[in-house]
């Protein structure tokens, strides 16, 4: 963080000694301009992504109906069950965002509560998650059991585990902030994780509707 | 780097706004809670459902990219609509050319 920060600082020196700006005005316009580009960089991450979600997709499509004799992913779920896992990543979704217009408004103890209670929420999504796998695990609907629930798993948890990664993330985050306040640094950051948690929510969408909803038809 | 300028970062995305967070959840809701019941109660029959459930999640999608990650077509923030709408052809490539290769292969195959 403070490397990151000297580092920045650094530029801005060099930047100042080598007269490319005549003002600070016309300054914060190049570091604006150069933030915009850092962000979209993490939105081509995030867009490749999407690409490893689609293929994961089109195998879990193609796979489906491989289930080996055994029962079919309808018999396996419950909806309600999926339904409360929804709502809470849909209200963390929702939770980050209030986030963000705190540290907009420079409130900190604001930015912290919201996002400490994403925190919690994207837990117990996940914790819901792993108990549902580790009750079709106990189960022996394993995914070494047929190619229908090897496709299911690997969908399912990659997704899982791209929450888990922002949870931690998400920590980082909230101890950072803890520590700094509002900083410009601190905003960017959470601006990146902001783009990737409401990805995460926006992939879960499909994976609620393709894996679940329609292997519940 | 004064505070004030924190504000000021919307980073290609359209300034968000607690009206539009909250237009996101109230749609999220209603879509989700609409493709939850009918499919729980199974109100139509199998292929309108699955119409209608791809229809639901797609209008989420959009839901969720307009009010949550305010995506639009203004100043920087085209270019990331654009690397999205490409995303979004290659995604149709991916997942549309697999389904179709492996269908004909099993129907080649019977």
């Amino acid at each position: 963080m403070t490397e990151l920060v000297m580092e920045r600082e650094m530029a801005t020196a060099i930047d100042h000694h080598n007269g490319n700006h005549d003002h600070d005005h016309s300054h914060d316009d190049h570091q604006h301009h150069n933030d915009d580009i850092d962000v979209f960089g993490f939105w081509i991450y995030i867009m490749t992504d999407c690409v490893l979600f689609a293929t994961l997709f089109a195998a879990y499509s193609v796979l489906e109906g491989a289930t080996f004799s055994g029962p079919t992913l309808k018999q396996l779920i419950s909806l309600p069950y999926v339904l409360t896992e929804t709502m809470c990543l849909l209200a963390s979704s929702f939770t980050y965002g209030l986030v963000m217009l705190s540290i907009y408004k420079h409130k900190r103890n604001f930015a912290l509560f919201w996002l400490t209670l994403t925190f919690f929420l994207g837990l117990s999504f996940v914790g819901l998650e792993v108990h549902e796998f580790i009750h079709l695990y106990s189960d022996g609907h394993s995914w070494h059991v047929s190619a229908a629930l090897s496709a299911f798993f690997t969908l399912v948890g990659t997704h899982g585990t791209h929450v888990s990664i922002g949870l931690i993330w998400m920590a980082l985050m909230i101890c950072q902030l803890a520590k700094y306040g509002v900083t410009p640094q601190i905003n960017k950051r959470l601006t990146y994780l902001g783009l990737f948690w409401h990805f995460l929510d926006i992939v879960w969408i499909f994976v609620f509707t393709i894996v679940y909803l329609m292997g519940a038809i | 780097m004064s505070n004030d300028q924190v504000v000021k970062l919307k980073y290609g995305a359209k300034l968000k706004t607690l009206k539009s967070y909250m237009t996101g959840l109230f749609l999220s809701l209603l879509l989700t809670f609409t493709a939850f019941i009918l499919v729980g109660e199974h109100l139509l029959s199998n292929a309108a459902l699955y119409i209608t459930i791809t229809a639901l999640a797609v209008a989420q999608l959009f839901a969720q990219v307009l009010c949550f990650l305010r995506l639009n077509m203004t100043g920087e923030g085209r270019w990331n609509s654009m690397a999205f709408i490409f995303t979004f052809l290659v995604v149709f490539v991916l997942v549309g050319g697999s389904l179709w290769i492996m269908y004909n292969l099993n129907v080649n195959m019977m």
